[in-house]
């Protein structure tokens, strides 16, 4: 019996040391559970498709046209395919160098890319240069492209918030770098206190870390807190002052459900703020089709922009990204169809905006439904989702229950979200995934099951969650007698 | 020759161990030389006299170390040289740029399979299913495959992230096809599907390299997604070479060498890959080789990771394509004896969907422990794209006799791989025509590799320009002729031998001028620095 090749013993560290929850533990047991006949309701990952939400109906045609060319030369093709998604298919093709088959340049088609300079011009007011955007396949790969060039071992540290969304803890374990975290306060609406980034850094600093970069994500995940102009500024004054990298992961920015606070992009404050620090500070902002109204997650389809970094270290990432030859064409005409949408007067434009304000809009009163009805059951308190697609209620556990929990081997949200799941069906990520502060506890669920499905799993969550509140609280109350 | 190949290799060890090097003492500079001149990347007036966080000196120095030929240096000149032409069409003295240097079939020419695409189109665009139309554009046995994916696919929703391993209904179908291939049973739980073969490459390299004392015996020449990897993850790339004069024979006895070469230097040696067919060199291993590689495999404790992407180009009658994992359980060898990884992907064969970014890894002989950490790695990134998961199926089960699209699937398909076998052949016949080039045979994948001797004046010629003879020759290639090619440098080479990689993939029309403009450029060269 020869030696054996690759043990767990013999792994690469870093491997072992990476956790990612929001396919970890909570979703094995609900796939068990759901091959063994239960009916469940998987709110775990920003999913919209699988939970019922169609594909926009214009993108999927011009895609299946640049999918099968020779449809274009069918006379009958106008019979299942509108005029414009033909013309946009032909368009799309001219940009390729030999169609959806062939790897396109290592940084992303460049007529594409332009459509995503146009796209941030027009929304920022500021001109964007289509050579410093790279697609990727989606953006989580963009990120840990970015990441691997930041990192050069554990004496870099990145500033993460907490609570995170964990591809940041994920890659940064798996380059072996350091997190490096910063509490944005539940209180204030899971607002950023500039006096937590200074304590953080200087904590880190003192251990000998050296911070290189800061991760924002605006909307916020889990949070959905969307930045305030002023946060912004206070943010990029701080990536100024202490030389760092800002990581802007905008991957939310069209979900959003508040009027107060509307999206504006790190970089349009950036450039607002004027020399020196618009010249000055280096920015990687990051965008997605996975999530918006498209949820077209299944594409992989994302891009990264460049701002204020040397040439030669954009040749860098360029000679990286081109190892893995280019990313997937297909999502990339989804991406340009995504920054260059349809206009009034294009046939297809009525129902393109139907189908879109339509997603929208529900998402904002799913968002309010699932605030609200989180907020009526007993020892939760939930900040309203004013961005993004998730919920995260903080679940006050009784002692009895992290007794309970510590006894069966489980930290306490994770025991709370099996019973939960085991109860009702409902697949959640324990709010211990995404970096909580110690003794808080939280879960996280999507605001995406179905509207007219909303109000039955509201109602489920809190029937479970009375009893279990009432269960593990008599126990106590009964204990102080 | 031997004792020159080992020695050679036992400095290449010793310098890929300090920091990996890959004979480039010329080419050092050369990412320096692309991009503009070298100024200091220092802020301009801040505050901070620190350098800024991104900067090329402060950058994670495994990326400053890694290197990719293929879409390198000369790459960028051509899509100058390109540019130029764009504006003025008699600037150079050819008038369109060949790109010869990467196995990119589609962006060619050659033509994706109907078939597949149809069921893609379909896949993309559900709701036209239920129209009656969709009949008269689209053959029913397309309908009906489309159908049955969607049928295997949660809610339908090719919108959705799916099972980070891929869809399950899809890897029932690969591995129903890998059995179908080699007569022997495969596990849909031991597939992954990634964005392409590269991607599960990177992931077995993560997981396998701890430190530079990690080594990973790699073939000389190689596709160089390895040797990059490897620098990435901080590993030690341990080469063994192939043996040109035998067309480019794998002997155990140099993996056995190479092996204990590096083990003596204190590398712990993890994995060996094999990719068959081979690329750069294009041959295709007798299955007595397989076998006593798999044995070695076994012998040593190593991990086989078997590059298998050009299974289905073989271009020669006495060689057949036979998968690792048949190899090894034709030997009676199962999950307990050897730790496999065989890598698969859409962008070669006939199809060449290369930007679809299809692909998958079948790993077996791992225990349950480590198949966990791979899941985990791969649930990071959530799941690959779906429309290359549905690709990767459908390469692996395509229309069978008597499917109403057989006939025009397998016309599509041996079209194209006698055009194949044919280029193969008239290149390869070319490039042997040229004095002082010697060209093995490509038996199988998309590449010819011919070998140049180069007189010294031309070694000279290069060096004053701080160029490797073989990046030199390529370069004067391309800005006489358009024809862009990868200088050998790129892949490794035994030292002070000189090739370059050169697709067999332009259209067939297109290959009589190539060979002339070739022919024309090589002799005049040869003219202008014979000794």
């Amino acid at each position: 019996m020869g030696l054996k090749a690759l043990d767990y013993e013999t792994l690469n560290e870093n491997v072992k040391k990476v956790q990612y929850a929001v396919r970890g533990e909570l979703y094995l047991r609900a796939s068990e559970l759901q091959k063994e006949g239960k009916k469940i309701i998987f709110t775990n990952v920003g999913n919209p498709h699988a939970l019922g939400q169609k594909p926009l109906t214009f993108p999927r045609q011009v895609v299946a046209l640049c999918q099968a060319p020779f449809l274009l030369d069918d006379p009958n093709v106008g019979l299942l395919f509108p005029a414009d998604a033909i013309a946009r298919a032909k368009h799309y093709l001219s940009l390729t160098s030999g169609g959806l088959g062939a790897y396109s340049d290592s940084r992303g088609i460049p007529g594409v890319r332009k459509e995503v300079a146009e796209f941030i011009e027009r929304r920022d007011g500021y001109p964007s240069d289509p050579e410093l955007i790279f697609l990727t396949d989606g953006a989580s790969k963009g990120v840990m492209q970015i990441l691997n060039c930041i990192i050069r071992g554990e004496g870099d540290g990145i500033l993460v918030p907490v609570p995170q969304y964990p591809l940041y803890s994920a890659t940064i374990s798996l380059l072996g770098g350091s997190l490096v975290p910063y509490y944005l306060e539940e209180t204030a609406n899971w607002g950023l206190d500039v006096n937590n980034l200074r304590e953080s850094v200087a904590q880190a600093r003192f251990k000998g870390i050296t911070v290189r970069a800061m991760v924002i994500i605006n909307p916020g995940n889990p949070t959905g807190q969307c930045l305030s102009e002023a946060n912004l500024r206070e943010i990029i004054n701080f990536c100024y002052q202490e030389n760092l990298v800002l990581l802007g992961d905008e991957v939310y920015q069209q979900n959003i459900y508040q009027d107060e606070r509307p999206f504006i992009s790190a970089r349009k404050v950036l450039m607002d703020m004027g020399p020196p620090v618009s010249k000055e500070v280096q920015l990687v902002s990051f965008h997605t089709v996975s999530k918006g109204y498209w949820g077209e997650c299944g594409q992989r389809g994302g891009y990264f922009e460049m701002t204020n970094l040397p040439p030669q270290t954009v040749d860098e990432i360029y000679k990286i990204a081109s190892i893995a030859l280019s990313p997937n064409v297909p999502a990339q005409i989804f991406m340009g169809l995504m920054v260059n949408p349809l206009k009034p007067g294009d046939i297809s434009y009525e129902q393109f905006v139907r189908e879109s304000q339509g997603i929208l809009e529900s998402l904002r009163r799913r968002a309010r439904i699932m605030t609200d009805g989180f907020n009526s059951c007993k020892n939760v308190v939930c900040n309203f989702t004013e961005g993004a697609m998730y919920s995260f209620p903080q679940i006050r556990l009784p002692p009895k229950a992290i007794e309970a929990a510590k006894q069966a081997g489980k930290v306490p949200d994770v025991f709370y979200c099996l019973k939960l799941l085991e109860a009702t069906g409902i697949s959640t990520v324990p709010g211990s995934g995404f970096g909580q502060k110690e003794g808080v506890f939280h879960l996280r669920t999507t605001i995406l099951p179905a509207e007219e499905d909303m109000p039955a799993i509201m109602s489920s969550f809190k029937k479970f969650n009375d009893e279990f509140m009432d269960q593990y609280e008599d126990n106590w109350n009964r204990s102080r007698m | 020759m031997r004792r020159f190949v080992i020695g050679s290799a036992r400095s290449l060890i010793e310098r890929s161990r300090q920091n990996y090097q890959f004979q480039r003492p010329l080419l050092s500079s050369s990412y320096r030389l692309l991009s503009s001149t070298p100024a200091v990347d220092s802020p301009s007036s801040s505050s901070s006299t620190m350098a800024p966080p991104v900067a090329l000196n402060t950058i994670n120095p495994k990326v400053i170390e890694c290197e990719y030929a293929v879409r390198g240096e000369i790459v960028t000149l051509a899509q100058k040289l390109q540019e130029e032409i764009n504006t003025k069409p008699d600037a150079h003295p050819f008038e369109e740029i060949l790109y010869c240097n990467i196995g990119n079939p589609q962006s060619l020419g050659q033509h994706p399979i109907t078939f597949f695409r149809e069921v893609l189109a379909l896949c993309d665009h559900p709701t036209i299913l239920d129209k009656s139309e969709t009949q008269g554009l689209f053959s029913a046995d397309s309908i009906e495959r489309a159908w049955k994916i969607l049928d295997q696919i949660p809610g339908r929703a090719t919108g959705a992230y799916s099972h980070s391993q891929g869809i399950k209904g899809l890897r029932d179908t690969i591995a129903a096809g890998i059995e179908a291939r080699d007569g022997f049973p495969a596990d849909p739980n031991d597939i992954f599907l990634t964005d392409g073969a590269s991607p599960a490459v990177h992931m077995m390299m993560q997981l396998l390299i701890r430190s530079e004392k990690d080594g990973i015996l790699c073939p000389i020449p190689q596709y160089p997604l390895y040797s990059a990897s490897i620098a990435l993850h901080g590993g030690t790339l341990v080469p063994y070479y192939l043996d040109e004069a035998t067309g480019w024979g794998l002997e155990v006895s140099q993996l056995k060498k190479q092996l204990e070469t590096s083990r003596s230097m204190g590398i712990t040696v993890r994995a060996l890959v094999v990719i068959n067919p081979g690329n750069p060199t294009g041959q295709v291993l007798a299955e007595e080789n397989q076998k006593a590689i798999v044995e070695f495999c076994k012998q040593e404790g190593l991990v086989l990771l078997a590059d298998e992407v050009y299974q289905e180009n073989v271009y020669v009658p006495e060689k057949k394509f036979h998968s690792f994992k048949k190899v090894s359980r034709s030997m009676g060898y199962g999950e307990k004896d050897l730790s496999l990884v065989s890598f698969q992907s859409v962008s070669k064969g006939y199809y060449g969907e290369c930007g679809k970014r299809g692909g998958y890894m079948e790993v077996t002989g791992f225990g349950a422990d480590v198949r966990e950490q791979i899941y985990k790695v791969a649930s990071v990134n959530l799941c690959s794209n779906i429309s290359g998961q549905i690709l990767a199926s459908l390469v692996m089960s395509p229309p069978k006799v008597g499917d109403e699209s057989y006939e025009s699937y397998s016309a599509e398909r041996d079209g194209i791989l006698s055009s194949l076998a044919r280029r193969a052949k008239t290149l390869e016949d070319a490039f042997n025509k040229l004095e002082g080039v010697t060209c093995n045979k490509a038996e199988g994948a998309m590449y010819l590799f011919p070998r140049i001797d180069l007189p010294e004046k031309a070694i000279k010629a290069a060096e004053a320009e701080k160029k490797a003879p073989d990046a030199y020759y390529c370069q004067r290639l391309l800005t006489a002729t358009g024809i862009v090619v990868v200088p050998g440098s790129g892949f490794g080479q035994v030292p002070g031998t000189w090739h370059f990689r050169c697709t067999i993939l332009p259209q067939e029309e297109k290959i009589p001028a190539i060979v002339t403009r070739l022919t024309d450029f090589h002799k005049s060269f040869m003219d202008e620095f014979r000794g």
